[in-house]
């Protein structure tokens, strides 16, 4: 039997794959559901201080090759955040209990059989200005998520809010030393985007501001794609941000090379991630955990359990016992 | 994979009510009754709409208009161009030859009519409990009435038309003192306002007859990704394991009847 478990800044995970921010993340039941399906760790989507409207529909266009989504980041504000991350830690505690008793609810054949030692909580938070990312920050580490994420690098509400911090060095590097001051010792990972020109530099501002660990990497573009019958952009924001198989190639490469360059420091990757292939191939490039989102889309909630079984098979075929030894081995 | 709006051409427009309008378009996937279709008028909003009916060849849907994107499709005309998803969602079913109570309200009628439609076919039984304000807004009665092997019950708030009281009501009363004919059904589906379904679903567990419950949610991407239309606790979505869900899995929905969400996923009281 493949050990699939891994350790991120010190968390311990059952296996590498969570949700990524954004996709199933809006209720603490729904969190729990991706846990069921089992997701070794589970992501909010970004978390407001105060209540935040998102665009129009449609939202969220697809195919085979990518995804396109406007989202807009859409959240209640802090009271609901509250709320929910207090109803998941509640479920937690009956998924947890259950699992220990044997009489588990989990769904699927292997996640039924695959014993759970915990399902830590990754809380995504995002703002428009410096002080409400150390507000927000302050009052959800209160809520004792086992790390935070910081979303710096949406580019779908770029309209709204300027360019993304996380394309300046100097203000992704604010952004961090301010949530860092307020956190206490909840590990604290930054997600950047891919829309810069160089994301190694980027990468080490933030590290050298405290940042515990990277999340690779948010969609790119934007991009656009346009109805030719009616000649209106799709998406009612016009533009949205691309993420699924298409992204894959560029995630690979940006985990590559920040991981090459600051090798101490563990990387989520996301951006395209399908199969537990392409899950093994970041980690590979050198990530330590793995995020899905648009794959979601293509297998359903399923996935996580589909890609865990991929996983374990590859490992077993190829004499992996440990499949954190395949962290960062690319040649 | 195409999650893309399909673009499509409406080729009928029908006033069903004073609040309720058909379109039908020609599509090129095929709908079963209880699924849904997202609907997009370009530049407005996009929504999920049941589909009130599939000929093999065209869809129809029935918009009732309360809010902008509603009040944009109900105006459309004949030539007009609109997009389309789907249908995503599961399917209302049946067994052949089972006896089938439908409570139907509000738009709820649409995707309820389609179901008869084709249930009668299998030689199914229906009868068909449709509650409305008053006798003016009960859309498809017309067509219900004339399907074979279903008797149409409506049930009106002031009487005007049929039973007055819900139509919930007048299902128990058929049923008689003590529900001695509850037996007389296999099988009871319901599509409406959620405190009505909430009534059917109660009665129908009390009494121990299988039940399709259509749980909508605000929904945004319709194929189970954005996380907006899950329920408490099982947080389930609802565009993709529902909206038609057994009534064994409906009573787990602890928010069922209570709340649901807003855009922001804000509870919100029915
Ligand atoms: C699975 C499903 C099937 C539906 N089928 C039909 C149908 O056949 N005919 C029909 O007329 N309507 C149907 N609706 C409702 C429809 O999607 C819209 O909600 C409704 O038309 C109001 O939208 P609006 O923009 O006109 O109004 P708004 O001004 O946006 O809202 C009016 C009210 O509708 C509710 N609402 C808004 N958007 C949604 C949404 N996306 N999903 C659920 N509730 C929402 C809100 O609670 C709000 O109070 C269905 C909804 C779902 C979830
Ligand atoms: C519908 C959708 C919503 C998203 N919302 C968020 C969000 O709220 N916060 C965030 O940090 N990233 C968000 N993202 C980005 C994803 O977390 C992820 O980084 C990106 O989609 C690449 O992974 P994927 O190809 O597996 O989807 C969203 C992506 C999608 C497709």
């Amino acid at each position: 039997m493949t050990d699939l478990s891994v350790k991120f800044c010190g968390v311990q995970f059952d296996n590498p794959l969570v949700n990524a921010s954004g996709i199933l993340g809006i209720t603490g039941a729904s969190l729990a559901n991706v846990g069921r399906n089992g997701a070794g760790g589970v992501t909010t989507k970004s978390l407001w201080l105060s209540e935040h409207v998102g665009h129009k529909s449609p939202v969220i266009i697809a195919n085979d090759y990518y995804m396109l989504n406007a989202v807009g980041l859409p959240d209640g504000g802090l009271e609901k955040a509250q709320s929910e991350i207090n109803h998941f830690i509640e479920l937690r505690r009956e998924f947890l209990k259950d699992f220990k008793a044997g009489s588990n609810d989990a769904v699927g054949k292997n996640a039924q059989a695959r014993k759970r030692k915990y399902l830590p909580l990754i809380a995504n938070i995002v703002a428009g200005k410096v002080e409400d990312f150390e507000n927000i920050a302050r009052e959800i580490a209160c809520l004792e998520p086992d790390i935070i994420e910081v979303n710096i690098s949406c580019p779908n509400v770029e309209s709204e809010l300027g360019k993304p911090f996380a394309c300046v060095a100097a203000d992704a590097a604010t952004v961090t030393r301010h949530v860092k001051k307020v956190v206490g010792n909840i590990p604290v990972t930054v997600k950047l985007s891919p829309n810069v020109e160089d994301i190694v530099s980027i990468a080490r501002a933030v590290v050298d501001a405290g940042a515990d660990a990277l999340t690779l990497i948010n969609t790119a573009g934007p991009g656009m794609a346009i109805n030719i019958e009616t000649r209106m952009p799709i998406l009612t924001n016009r533009v949205g941000g691309l993420s699924g198989a298409a992204l894959k190639p560029l995630a690979i490469k940006i985990i590559h090379d920040v991981h090459r360059a600051l090798p101490n420091i563990p990387i989520i990757g996301t951006g395209g991630v399908l199969s537990g292939q392409d899950a093994l191939e970041m980690m590979i490039a050198g990530a330590t955990l793995v995020g899905i989102g648009t794959g979601i889309a293509l297998r359903g909630v399923e996935i996580f359990d589909l890609a865990l079984r991929e996983m374990a098979d590859w490992c077993e075929e190829n004499g992996v016992e440990k499949v954190s030894d395949v962290i960062g081995t690319v040649k | 994979m195409n999650l893309f709006p399909s673009s499509v051409r409406i080729t009928k427009v029908n006033k069903e009510t004073p609040l309720v309008t058909s379109l039908v378009f020609e599509y090129p996937e095929r709908a079963a009754p209880g699924q849904f279709v997202m609907v997009w008028v370009p530049g407005v909003d996009e929504k999920p709409m049941s589909v009130a009916f599939d000929d093999g060849k065209s869809i129809t849907v029935s918009v009732a208009a309360v809010g902008t994107l509603s009040k944009a499709l109900s105006e459309k005309k004949v030539g007009d161009v609109i997009g389309v998803r789907g249908p995503f969602g599961q399917k209302f079913t049946w067994k052949k030859g089972d006896r089938i109570a439908m409570l139907a309200g509000g738009y709820g009628v649409a995707p309820l009519y389609f179901a008869a439609h084709e249930a009668v076919k299998d030689g199914c039984t229906v009868d068909f409990f449709h509650g409305a304000r008053t006798h003016e807004y009960l859309p498809f009665a017309d067509r219900v009435e004339v399907l074979m092997n279903t008797t149409y019950y409506p049930a009106t708030d002031d009487g005007s038309r049929g039973f007055k009281g819900t139509s919930v009501a007048c299902w128990v009363e058929k049923m008689g003192d003590d529900y001695a004919e509850a037996q007389k059904y296999d099988l009871v589906m319901t599509c409406g306002p959620e405190r009505m379904m909430k009534a059917v679903s109660d009665v129908a567990f009390e009494l121990g007859i299988k039940a399709l419950v259509s749980v909508e949610r605000y929904m945004k991407c319709g194929f189970g990704i954005c996380g907006n239309c899950v329920v408490d606790d099982s947080g389930i979505t609802t565009c993709k394991k529902g909206t038609v869900m057994d009534n064994e899995e409906v009573r787990k929905i602890a928010e069922f009847g209570v709340y649901h969400r807003d855009s922001l996923g804000k509870k919100v009281n029915w």
